[in-house]
Formats: structure tokens, sequence, C-alpha cells
């Protein structure tokens, strides 16, 4: 065996290691957390942990359903705010705007989308919060506030803007750059001909926009959404300043309350022994979470590319 | 004809909703900037970079231990992640090309980097905090590590598979072990773009608050001591943004326009380094 | 020949004198000739000769990019179509574009037909079935998808793809059709079937076809034109371009000399 031949070997092995530790790193995130909330979830049990309302530091009880309906519905709200918005955006960037000024929008948008997040969620404290609470939290809860059964989820309840409202709002214009970006890429890809075939048989723009490019890009789009959805899913500072951490029933939009990761950032440095491996299961939740809505959000997005 | 004309108002009013939302957009998150720039610069001054953190309520403190603890972590996490990335990425575009194996690895970095980034964190808690007895800046700057490594997985895999096949049997017809292939003309090709992903990770490891929280946590004392906790400006930020003093506020505005100042002079930086190798 | 009754009534479109230009680019210079109702008229050059920038002068295509400036005048029933007011939904609609791939919509077969009428709002089911029928009639389609008006057209055959086209193109009953190379990606038997649509289509309709294929020209269309950087060379009835040019160049050109 030459030199020459061992050392590529050497390089080989390396390299492979390396590539093998990338995987093993992965199923080792899987794995420890696992194990941490081993504890929790014996002692509670999955359905019970999973549908367990109380999260009662002096009866040590931990149940996951706050944090996961919090993390649920601020994620719904922000999507059901960003994604109009995004689209929007998009449809913009790609048939309105003057080309001269498109690639500077483009690049704006994904250097907004490298913000930190927890610039978001400092922005949000200091400046969206506060509006919100002056200004729209009071107009919706007096056109909405009197209509049965549901008014009572537009009623303010504590002040300063710390609310579920406020969380869900700051998620929502922490995605609308990502969601546009991939919006903007799917519209890009549908081929300039297909989209002159339409004109060419007297659509106008809207149309066109409407009818060809979303049905060429709506698996593409989808996917890009469910990718955001993860994100949001998973985010932490962005949401850590406003959401207020309050553990009790989910009585309005406009009270503080509690996500996945909101009560991890907030209690895990204090917590020890079940309350701790709770956060750990509530992590564990999260990652897989997190992992299907990417498993699927990459599948429609490249689907579509080939 | 008047079909038509109710088609073009349709058009003119979807084509306006499209703009007001791209004026929104873009409004809020120039806002953003806007807010960042206006009050992190009032906080900005030499004292900023050459003082500690004063207690709560005394004026003049700094935030020299986190700018250089920040540098610090980030410096640590890109020192392991990038060569480690380097490798892997390496491995997947050309011993591996064709194996199972690299797809799959392939395909996990791709999710790898979405990871919510607090789960990082809690892990890298249960391994190298918990163990040894309390938070350290080694810990933190391994979960930037693992957030920072799978980015330069992807790119390396990325860039060096762009690389010709033609470069590669030119090298090999000289005599060329793989190795040396590699090392000498698919890293020398591949470089530019590499270095991008490397500046891109770095930004994305400097904005990092979640994962520094129950690792390096933070520190008001200067230390630069890896073994303790190690102070950094994305945690100070978390906490002295919701305290209640106007100085700690303030710093941590500070704080806030210097991190996203360096993100995006990264991110610009990488991204004209694109530009110029397209434009040749 | 169609009877013709007086010269608006023979030509649908008359250029005159047009210039085109791409930002300073100037990629049409001084074209004059008519289009011929119910015939079909080629326009053949070597590529980057201006064929297909005049072809997609006639449905205002270039509209939909930036830098594009048009001089000069083409009259379509007495107007000049490049004029600022005119009506683009209008136009195209009666100008139908067929181009060099095929270009199916991602939906069904019947609504990829149904889609210029359904953009007029045309609701009725039994008026959308019928015209979508005639229609893929028209482009000798129907027998061929007339079980599988539900399926994608994106499962149909390349030739099956362009005569989709071609149907969904007729189906908002234009007055012509701009072929833009529409054979060039086909297979022969696909081509011919499609030269055989563009003979039997001109009783109805008007067919301007772009091709570099001067067989294609010889084989279906009435008259000729010959562009060369920008320019026309020469117009003519095709016989008289293919035996007998009045130009050196038009001789040297169809003999397969150049381009």
């Amino acid at each position: 065996m030459s030199a020459d031949h061992r050392k590529n070997l050497l390089f080989k092995a390396l390299t492979c290691l390396a590539a093998v530790s990338v995987l093993g790193i992965v199923v080792g995130i899987l794995a420890v957390i696992l194990m941490e909330s081993f504890p929790a979830l014996k002692h509670f049990g999955i359905g019970a942990f999973l549908g367990g309302r109380d999260w009662n530091y002096t009866r040590e009880i931990y149940g996951a359903l706050r944090p996961l309906t919090g993390t649920v519905v601020s994620t719904g709200i922000a999507l059901l705010a960003a994604v109009p918005l995004s689209l929007g955006t998009a449809v913009f960037l790609t048939e309105i705007c003057p080309h001269r000024l498109r690639g500077a929008f483009g690049a704006a948008i994904e250097l907004l989308a490298a913000i930190p997040s927890i610039i978001y969620g400092m922005w949000g404290l200091f400046v969206l919060a506060p509006f919100l609470d002056e200004w729209v939290q009071p107009a919706v809860g007096s056109a909405l506030g009197g209509v049965p059964l549901i008014g009572s989820f537009f009623v303010t309840k504590s002040a300063g803007g710390v609310n579920l409202f406020s969380a869900s709002l700051v998620l929502a214009v922490m995605i609308i750059p990502f969601i546009t970006s991939i919006a903007r890429d799917a519209f890009e890809q549908v081929p300039d001909v297909l989209k002159e075939s339409s004109y060419a048989l007297g659509a106008t723009r809207w149309e066109t926009v409407r009818k060809v490019v979303s049905a060429q890009s709506a698996s593409a789009v989808g996917g890009g959404v469910i990718i955001a959805m993860g994100r949001a899913l998973g985010e932490t500072m962005a949401v850590a300043y406003v959401i207020g951490n309050r553990h009790a029933s989910l009585d309005s939009l406009f009270s503080p309350y509690t996500t996945i990761t909101s009560v991890i950032a907030n209690e895990f440095n204090e917590a020890g022994g079940i309350q701790l491996s709770s956060l750990f299961t509530l992590a564990l939740v999260l990652f897989i979470a997190n992992f299907l809505a990417l498993g699927v959000g990459r599948r429609l997005v490249k689907g579509k590319e080939k | 004809m008047t079909g038509i004309r109710k088609r073009k108002i349709n058009n003119a009013i979807a084509m306006g909703v499209a703009a007001s939302c791209a004026a929104v957009g873009l409004g809020l998150l120039l806002l953003i900037l806007y807010d960042v720039l206006k009050n992190g610069l009032s906080s900005f001054g030499w004292t900023l970079f050459a003082n500690d953190p004063a207690p709560p309520g005394m004026e003049g403190g700094g935030l020299r231990s986190a700018f250089l603890g920040q540098i610090l972590l980030t410096a640590a996490a890109l020192a392991a992640g990038v060569p480690a990335g380097v490798l892997a990425g390496t491995f997947l575009s050309e011993y591996g090309r064709n194996m199972k194996l690299s797809k799959i690895i392939s395909a996990v970095s791709d999710m790898a980097v979405s990871i919510p980034s607090i789960v990082t964190g809690a892990f890298v808690y249960a391994i190298l905090v918990k163990p040894f007895g309390g938070f350290n800046g080694w810990a933190g700057a391994a979960a930037l590590a693992i957030i920072v490594l799978p980015i330069i997985v992807r790119t390396t895999e990325s860039m060096t598979s762009m690389v010709p096949w033609s470069l590669r049997e030119a090298a090999f017809a000289l005599g060329a072990p793989y190795h040396k292939v590699i090392m000498g003309v698919v890293w020398r090709s591949a470089a530019g773009g590499i270095f991008t992903g490397v500046l891109l990770a770095a930004a994305r490891a400097a904005g990092e608050t979640a994962p520094l929280l129950f690792t390096s946590f933070n520190s008001g004392h200067f230390s630069l001591n890896m073994g303790r906790p190690v102070p950094s400006l994305t945690v100070t930020i978390y906490q002295y943004a919701a305290s209640p003093y106007e100085s700690w506020v303030s710093l941590a505005w500070g704080a806030a326009f210097a991190v996203t100042a360096a993100v995006l002079v990264l991110n610009v930086t990488g991204r004209l380094l694109i530009k110029l190798r397209q434009g040749k | 020949m169609p009877k013709v009754r007086g010269k608006r009534m023979m030509d649908l479109l008359t250029v005159n004198n047009l210039n085109f230009y791409y930002g300073s680019n100037k990629s049409l210079d001084g074209v004059t000739l008519p289009i011929r109702r119910n015939c079909v008229t080629s326009l053949i050059g070597p590529s980057g000769c201006g064929k297909t920038t005049l072809l997609r002068c006639f449905n205002r295509m270039h509209d939909l990019y930036p830098g594009n400036r048009y001089e000069g005048e083409i009259v379509m029933d007495g107007r000049n179509i490049l004029d600022k007011g005119e009506d683009l939904i209008t136009l195209r609609s009666s100008l139908g574009m067929v181009f060099q791939k095929p270009t199916p919509f991602p939906m069904s077969v019947f609504e990829n037909i149904a889609y210029g009428l359904r953009l007029r709002k045309v609701r009725n089911t039994a008026l959308l079935k019928e015209k979508v029928e005639k229609s893929l009639r028209q482009a000798a389609l129907w027998e061929e998808v007339k079980d599988r008006l539900k399926e994608s057209a994106l499962g149909l055959s390349g030739g099956q793809q362009q005569r989709l086209v071609i149907a969904r193109t007729l189906a908002v009953d234009p007055e012509a059709v701009l072929f833009d190379e529409s054979t060039s990606a086909l297979d022969p038997v696909s081509t011919q079937k499609i030269e055989d649509l563009m003979v039997e289509l001109k009783k109805e309709v008007t067919i301007v076809a772009v091709t570099h294929n001067m067989q294609q020209a010889a084989r279906i269309s009435d008259y000729t034109a010959l562009m060369y950087i920008g320019k026309l060379v020469e117009y003519d009835r095709t016989e008289i371009i293919f035996t007998k040019p009045k130009h050196k160049m038009t001789e040297e050109y169809v003999l397969g000399r150049f381009g």
C-alpha cells in the first residue's frame, strides 16, 4: 500500500466520520431529549401529559395542554396574518414592481429574514405591543366584545399589550420575509411562456396570477407555508417577551398566555426534577412537530422544482 | 365591453392590494430597522465598548464583556463547526456521492438547519451543563457549533458538487490521489462559495439567543473563562430589555443595534461575494 | 383564395413602416407588409432576424416586458393597434398565439380549453361543453381526448399538448392565430398533423407562422416574408419567393446558402 493510498484512506475515513457525526448529533439530540423526558412521561403518562391542563409548581403536576394550545393558536394567527400579506408582497415583487427595483427589493427581503429573532422580540415588546394595546385591542374589543359566546375572547384583561395576540403578531412579522421569499421563488419558477399563453388569451395580470401562476406554484408555496409554520412553532425569542407566560385557562386573546418555547425559556434554568423533565418533554414535542412540518414542506417545495 | 371593464377594474384592485401588502410588509420591516437604529444609536458611545455593565440605576455601564464573550463564543463555534462541516460536506459530494447514506445525511442536515434552537440549547444543557455542574462557555460554543454545522455541510456539499467533473479528471490524469484532488482542486475551486457559507453561518450564530440561555448563560462580571458562564450580546439583550432599569434597557438597545449591524454586514458581504463570483 | 371585397376586408393587418426597440436596441427597422385574411403567411429568416419580434408585435406581447417601444403602425379594422389606448385584452383574444413548446396549463384538458371562456365569464355549462368540443374537433384532438377531458393536460403527449393549445386558442373565436415556431419541438408525425391543421384552419381564421423550416413555409403558406437583421427583405406569394424571387438574398436563403 503506497503512502498516498494510505493517506487517501485516512482522509476518506475522516470525512466519513464528520458526515456521520452530523447524523449522530441529530439522533443524539432526539435520544437525549427522549431520555430526559422519560421521567415525566412515565410519571404522568403520554396522554395525561399532553392533555393535562395543569402546570402547577406546588402540586408538581405538569400538563402540556396549555403550552400546546398557545403554540398552536399563536402559530395559527401568525400564519393567518402573514400568509396573505406575504403572497401579496410576492405578487408585487414578481408582477408589478419595476424590473430595475426587483433585485433590490428581493435582497431587502432576504436580509430581513436574517435579522435575529431576539430583535423582533425586543421590537415587539417596546413598539408593537404598546401600539396594539393602545389602538387595536380597544377597537377590536368594542367591535366584538359584545358578541355572545366568542365576545369575551376579545376583551383586554391586562395592560401593556403583553398577551397571546401580540405574540402572534410578532411571529407574523418575523415570518413575513421568509414566506415572501419562498413564494417569490416559486412564482419566478413559473415559465414566462406559460404566463404569456395566458396573456395571449386576453387574460389580465390578476387573472394570470390567480389561475395560472397559482396553479403552477401551489405545491411549492404550500410547502413554504408549512416550513414557515415549523419555524413559527419553534420560535422562542420573538414570543418570549410578549406572551407573558401565564399558566391559566385561555379566556381571551388579549390575555397573557404561554407557549411551548416560552415556558421552556422562562422556567428551564430554575427547574429541576419532574418539572425539568416536563420541559424536556415539551422540547421533544416541538422537535417532532418541527421535523414533521419540515419533512412535508420540503417534499412539496422540491417536488415542483423537478 | 362592460365585462372587460369589470375585469380591468378587478385587476386594478387586486394589483393595488398586492402593492399595499408589499408596502405594509416592507414598511413594518423597515420600521423595525428604524427603531433599532434610533434607539441603538442613542446608547452608542465609547462607554458601550469600554465598560462592563454597571449595577442597576448607575450610569456609564457598557457591554465590553458581552462583546468579547460574543466574539469568543462565535469564534469557538466556527472553529469546531467549520472544519467538521467542510469535511462532512466533502464526503457527501465526493467519496460518498453515490451512497444512500449520503442522501440520508444530506436530507438530515437540511432539516437540522431548522431544528428549533431552544431544543438544541436544552440538548447541550443535558450533556455539557448538567454533568459538569454549571453553565459554561464551552457549552454555549458547542450549542452554536451544532447550529452552524449543518449550514456548512449544506454549502460545502452544494459548492463542491458544482465543481465540474472534468476538472477532477484532469487532476486524476496527472496521477494525483483523490485526497490531493479534493484539497488541491475541488476545495480551491469551491473556496469562495464555502467562505460565503461560513459568513452566513457566522451571522446565524451571532444572532442566536435561545441556545445560549441554558448553556453559557450570562455573567455581569468580566470573564472570558470558557469554563464559567460567558456573557453574550444576545442573552444580555434578553435579560436587560425586560428589566425595569432605564440604563439597562438602553444597553439592550445598544446591543440590539450591534447584533443587527453585525448580522446584516456579514450577510451583505456574503451575498456580494456570490454576486462578484457570478459576475466573472 | 377567398373572395376579396376591397382592401380593408382583404387584409386583416397592415404593417406600415414599423420600428421596434428593446431599450436602445432597434430590433425591427421599417417593416411594411400586409397580413391577408384567411391565408397562411410565413415569416422566415435566419435566427435573430426579427421574425419572432414582429410576430409578438401583433398581439403586443412585448408590452409585458420593460424597455419596449414601437414606432409606425399596425392597422387592424382601421385603427392602429400600437396606440397607447389599444385594449390589449380584446386585441390578444382576437389574435391567438401558439408558442414553440406546448404550454398546457396545470389543469384538466377541459379547463384548459375553457380558460379563455371562463375569463369572459361564460358560466353556462352546456355552452362551455359545446365550445370545448367544437374547439377540440377543430384542432383534430377531440377523438383522442374525449374520454379524458377531466384528466390533467400535462399527461398528454407533446403533439397532443400542442393541438390542445391550438384548441384553447380557437375556443375564444380569434380572427387570427399566430404560430411561433410551433412545430420545432415536435416529432415529424405531430408536425405533419399540425401543418395539416393550419391549412385546414385558414378557412376560418388568418394564420401567421414564424418558422425556421423553409420546406414547411413552402408547403403550408400562401404568402412568405423573408426577414434579415430586423428588416423585411422580400414579401410575396410563396411560389414566387421560392421560385423566382426578386432579391438575390432571398434566392440564396431559400436555396440554403446562408442562415
